[in-house]
């Protein structure tokens, strides 16, 4: 069955998917007011990974991204920066340029984004890339089609050889998970994705719809959990795609914190795939803080 | 990177209270209109998480059961059962609305008379009890199809009697079905949560009810025991204790009276080693924690197979780590005030008893207001089949863990109660969800969820857990000569 | 013929008229076997005029005895299939169409005249074909799923209530008797049956019908004697779940209803001829029932796409 070395037999606990969509929605009645939502509004600034990941970027685009990085809104003062900027290999380096002293993580997908279908050496060789041009962070996709052939053991083998070609930057393990087609299988692909070393899991490309949900979120948070209660060891968690409200993020932060705990609220362990959601963001802490509801024109779109 | 973020905490969230709107003082409702009693003789409504008191309420006397009952006499006999079914069931879709258009109100008096929280009440409470009218409104004028070969006919005048662990959804569960069917009703709440109850009186005046078709006496167990014993009451309903469940039963004995009762429990919650154990784990605090464990189907025996009771007990120690206990009215409050002092001494005695009788015992540390009756969601585990924790309704919210490793030993021990009410099977495998809830000696079986409601589902008990159902086409028997 | 008459009747080469006949003696019926009472009593009922026997006169521990069988029976029997169980039914009425004649007879000695014997005779066949056709379609008729709002599969169906003791009609000793012991063992109740005092004829002959069907032992257990000595002790029995009386005086009836809030039993009294085709009816099973609702999530996963 696998070609390379130990056979593993993975095991995952069955999901309830109703009680999983019970559950995460429960999330979304805890009501976030006055200070917990300022200092909230603060941590998903800081937690995002600012993402271009598109067929015609261009050096400019990634060089406005990169501004906007650093310079969220720069009307309000005590912003905190995004956790990272997420680009494809070619532009790691201009990435890694444009933000150097900001302290801001350049985040690149490889492992023949987004559908992983090449040989690991291609995929290896895209990693090492990325790596060499001084990506901080590895977003690697899995082999959904090996997974959804029961190649549990290829799947996990090919999360392990990128783990080791990443060196130093930490590996985030995309499951797509709207290719999963149950949560099951998302707690399994999680499984798989921790044992094999990943650092993060992450839920989406962003390519795929559906993407990052609260339940699936919820799957792959209680899979690092349950990791965390046998090892002590912690892993961090992405959700990517379609978190594009300030409110709905809070709601991820109040599941990861009632999930995980405090610990995870920081972007060292929790981050948002997201584009759009910065500037929402933004505009609820402008509204906090002048009172006035806010509009979208006043906010830069990079 | 930047700042850490250790310890979000939420800030207060409460409810205002602002927009409702409360007498300071309420008579008995009868005949359409609120009598102010002429004996003076009141008692106060109190909040359990201040200790302030909202509102006076009467104390019902004999003569106003009295012209309660009689009121519903003439209205049963008069306008209410010549109208036609169609009418009858356009009075309840309009009380229906108008609780929904109140919704918030009735809410917020739930919360504040009864100490449940607002999440719940608003939620849970008042939405099923809007549900629930409209559900039986529909029934009105389609009887003859509920009964196959049958003409039901309405008894008459309907004595119900509700616990103050749901006042408003229990008001609805018996109103509903009864004003459906063509009877009219005596309706007494419990004294410490009357509040809602007289709110729905001034909607049913709101929506133009005939007077008398509904009536509302207040007071505490003797003017229940008035009301069962009232010759000219044609059925009793009553939701409550098992204890006073046979005190109606053998005072009714000699009559012909109807009776419904929905008494006590002690359902088993079971989780296999197969089931899948967040969501099973998310049951366990659903089953027990919710409305503060007052919940007569609560799911307060924990049933673990063996194999995984320790994973089981850590993920449940953390889950019940993040409920939040506290004011009612916050909206972010898990767990609220237990209802009443007695209560609250009664959950305390069982738990020092589960002390002494060595079970290990388990309490979040989570701080509790000042002032007020609270209870930290409570666990004990190493519990045999023979502890009292393990067989007596403690309606609080306190968790007695058992382990088994067989499924005949577990249906063995599930079943080893004189109650029968619910139960709860965790379980991934099809085939052995079928043999559970087919051996479940229980009324309400939720496989693979629990203390799920909703009015199109009949809900009652087995053995000493009473007879008759509540809700659904199996729900308007109880109303009817069939 | 009298016994003196047998015995002088009696030859070598006897014809059926010389020979001295059998008497039959009287038993009760427990656990699918014949013992007397443990008490070793006897009462003689009397109809017009003429002793009917010595009858068992039942004690309490006989109370006893008869529930501990039929609560032994009960898990067994509820799990037959529904199928199963309509053949036992009509294995009965098989059973007792072959002795017609016999239980004709004997409703004679008890009282009724020959017609209204024969005519309930053939109505108790009747009734239990009637309520063997319903053993697997009751359920069908009353149990529901019910369109809960949620996503959830939500069933309701019945259920036996367990252990039914029955109060067999004073005046009507087979018809009444076949009438409510059928809907109750329909559905996978056992049950206790107390023998119209009066007239216990029928209940015992019938023991002997039913313990040649196929009916396991236990199912139905039927007892001889008085109600006033035994009320207290079948209707504050703990391990009997429900109580069936016909025809009771109502004082008897608040009684047992009094004794029977010790457990919440449920009680239902009848009083029906049992002569009218309406009394026979599946709501009589239902009345021994209990509704039970189950829940199970319905996953949310369809050819539109995942909702998780």
């Amino acid at each position: 069955m696998n070609q390379s070395g130990t056979a593993r037999v993975f095991s995952s606990p069955a999901i309830d998917q109703v009680g999983v969509v019970e559950r995460a929605k429960r999330f979304t009645a805890r009501s976030i007011k006055s200070q917990a939502k300022r200092q909230g509004l603060g941590m998903v600034l800081s937690m995002i990974d600012l993402t271009t990941l598109e067929g015609m970027d261009t050096e400019g685009k990634v060089k406005q991204l990169c501004y906007k990085a650093q310079h969220l809104h720069d009307s309000i003062d005590g912003l905190p920066n995004v956790a990272a900027v997420c680009v494809y290999p070619n532009f790691v380096g201009l990435a890694k340029r444009s933000l150097a002293g900001s302290g801001i993580k350049v985040a690149s997908v490889a492992t023949a984004f987004p559908s992983g279908n090449s040989s690991l050496e291609i995929k290896l060789a895209d990693v090492s890339m990325a790596v060499s041009e001084g990506a901080d962070e590895i977003d690697m996709v899995i082999s959904r089609g090996r997974f959804h052939r029961g190649d549990y053991n290829f799947v996990f083998d090919e999360i392990a050889a990128v783990k080791a070609a990443c060196g130093e930057s930490r590996l985030k393990t995309i499951l797509e998970t709207g290719e999963l087609g149950s949560l099951d299988k998302v707690r399994l692909a999680s499984d798989i994705a921790i044992a094999a070393g990943a650092d993060f899991i992450k839920t989406s490309t962003g390519k795929i719809q559906p993407a990052a949900t609260m339940p699936v979120t919820l799957v792959m948070l209680e899979a690092i959990r349950d990791h965390f209660q046998k090892t002590g060891l912690m892993v961090g968690m992405k959700p990517a795609g379609g978190i594009s409200k300030a409110k709905l993020a809070l709601h991820y932060l109040i599941m990861v914190k009632e999930t995980l705990g405090d610990d995870w609220l920081d972007p060292k362990w929790f981050r948002f795939g997201a584009s759009s959601l910065a500037n929402d963001v933004l505009m609820q802490i402008a509204k906090q803080q002048t009172g006035a509801y806010q509009a979208a024109n006043y906010f830069a779109i990079d | 990177m930047t700042q850490k973020n250790k310890h979000w905490n939420l800030s207060p969230a409460p409810e205002s209270t602002g927009h409702i709107s409360l007498k300071e003082r309420y008579g008995v409702f009868i005949d359409g209109e609120f009598r102010m009693p002429d004996h003076g003789n009141v008692f106060s409504s109190v909040n359990p998480s201040t200790g302030e008191v909202l509102a006076e309420i009467t104390e019902s006397s004999s003569a106003e059961v009295d012209q309660a009952v009689a009121a519903a006499r003439a209205a049963f006999t008069g306008e209410w059962s010549k109208m036609g079914g169609g009418e009858r069931g356009k009075y309840l879709y309009r009380l229906a609305r108008l609780l929904q258009e109140k919704s918030r109100e009735f809410a917020v008096i739930e919360s504040l008379d009864g100490g449940k929280p607002i999440r719940e009440s608003r939620d849970v409470d008042v939405p099923l009890a809007a549900a629930h009218l409209f559900y039986y409104a529909g029934w009105a004028d389609k009887l003859s199809y509920a009964f196959p070969n049958r003409s039901p006919r309405p008894l008459g005048v309907a004595g119900q009697i509700i616990p103050w662990n749901f006042p408003l959804l229990m008001a609805a569960w018996k109103i509903a079905p009864a004003l459906a069917t063509g009877n009219t009703v005596v309706l007494k709440p419990a004294e410490t949560t009357s509040l809602t109850a007289l709110k729905l009186a001034e909607l049913i005046q709101e929506a133009g009810f005939p007077p008398g078709v509904v009536n509302v006496v207040t007071g505490h167990g003797n003017v229940g025991a008035a009301i069962v014993n009232h010759n000219d009451v044609d059925k009793v309903a009553f939701t409550g204790s098992t204890e006073v469940g046979k005190m109606i039963q053998k005072a009714i004995a000699g009559t012909n009276k109807r009776c419904t009762l929905e008494l006590g429990g002690k359902a088993a919650n079971i989780v296999f080693d197969d089931a899948a154990i967040d969501q099973a784990v998310e049951g366990i605090v659903n089953g027990i924690y919710f409305n503060q464990g007052h919940v007569c189907c609560a799911g307060s025996r924990l049933f673990v197979q063996e194999s995984i009771h320790d994973e089981l007990i850590e993920k449940l120690k953390h889950r019940m780590g993040t409920l939040i206990v506290g004011d009612p009215m916050d909206k972010n409050t898990d767990v609220g005030a237990i209802n009443s002092q007695e209560q609250l001494a009664t959950i305390e005695q069982y738990i020092e008893v589960g002390k002494q009788e060595g079970a290990e015992f388990y309490q979040p540390d989570c701080e509790l207001p000042q002032v007020g009756f609270w209870c930290r969601p409570t666990l004990f585990t190493d519990v045999a089949q023979s502890n009292r924790r393990a067989q007596e309704d403690i309606f609080g919210p306190v968790l007695a863990v058992q382990t088994f490793r067989t499924v005949a030993e577990v249906i063995q021990k599930a079943n080893n109660t004189p109650y029968g009410l619910s139960a709860g099977v965790w379980t991934d495998k099809g085939s052995k969800i079928f043999n559970m809830t087919s051996q479940m000696k229980a009324g309400v079986v939720w496989a693979n969820t629990y203390n799920l409601f909703d009015p199109t589902s009949p809900f009652g008990g087995f053995k000493e857990s009473g007879f008759g159902r509540e809700g659904g086409l199996h729900g308007l028997s109880a109303y009817l000569e069939i | 013929m009298t016994v003196e008459e047998s015995n002088k009747n009696s030859g070598e080469n006897s014809a059926k008229s010389e020979r001295l006949e059998v008497l039959k003696t009287y038993k009760m019926y427990i656990d699918g076997k014949f013992p007397r009472t443990e008490s070793a009593r006897y009462y003689q009922p009397v109809v017009n005029g003429s002793s009917l026997g010595n009858v068992c006169l039942a004690s309490r521990k006989d109370v006893r005895n008869a529930v501990v069988a039929a609560r032994s029976a009960q898990a067994g029997w509820s799990r037959r299939t529904a199928y199963n169980r309509a053949q036992i039914l009509y294995r009965i009425a098989e059973m007792l169409e072959g002795r017609s004649q016999q239980f004709s007879e004997e409703l004679v000695r008890q009282g009724l005249d020959v017609e209204t014997a024969e005519i309930h005779v053939s109505q108790s066949i009747d009734r239990l074909i009637y309520y063997a056709g319903w053993c697997d379609k009751y359920q069908q008729v009353f149990s529901a799923v019910n369109p809960v709002a949620s996503s959830h599969f939500n069933f309701s169906t019945l259920e036996p209530v367990g252990v039914v003791f029955t109060v067999a009609s004073r005046d009507c000793p087979l018809l009444g008797l076949v009438s409510l012991i059928a809907p109750v063992i329909a559905s996978g109740n056992t049950c206790v049956v107390l023998a119209s005092e009066k007239c216990p004829l029928s209940a015992v002959t019938f023991a002997e019908v039913l313990a040649t069907s196929d009916v396991p032992g236990g199912v139905v257990n039927i007892l001889t004697g008085r109600i006033k000595e035994l009320t207290e002790h079948f209707s504050r029995h703990l391990d009997v779940n429900a109580i069936a009386c016909d025809g009771l005086e109502p004082g008897l009836n608040t009684e047992i209803k009094e004794f029977a809030s010790e457990n919440i039993k449920r009680v239902k009294i009848y009083h029906q001829d049992w002569s009218t085709e309406a009394t026979a009816n599946p709501y009589l099973i239902q009345d021994f029932c209990e509704v039970k609702t189950t829940w199970h999530p319905i996953e949310q996963i369809s050819e539109s796409g995942a909702a998780y």
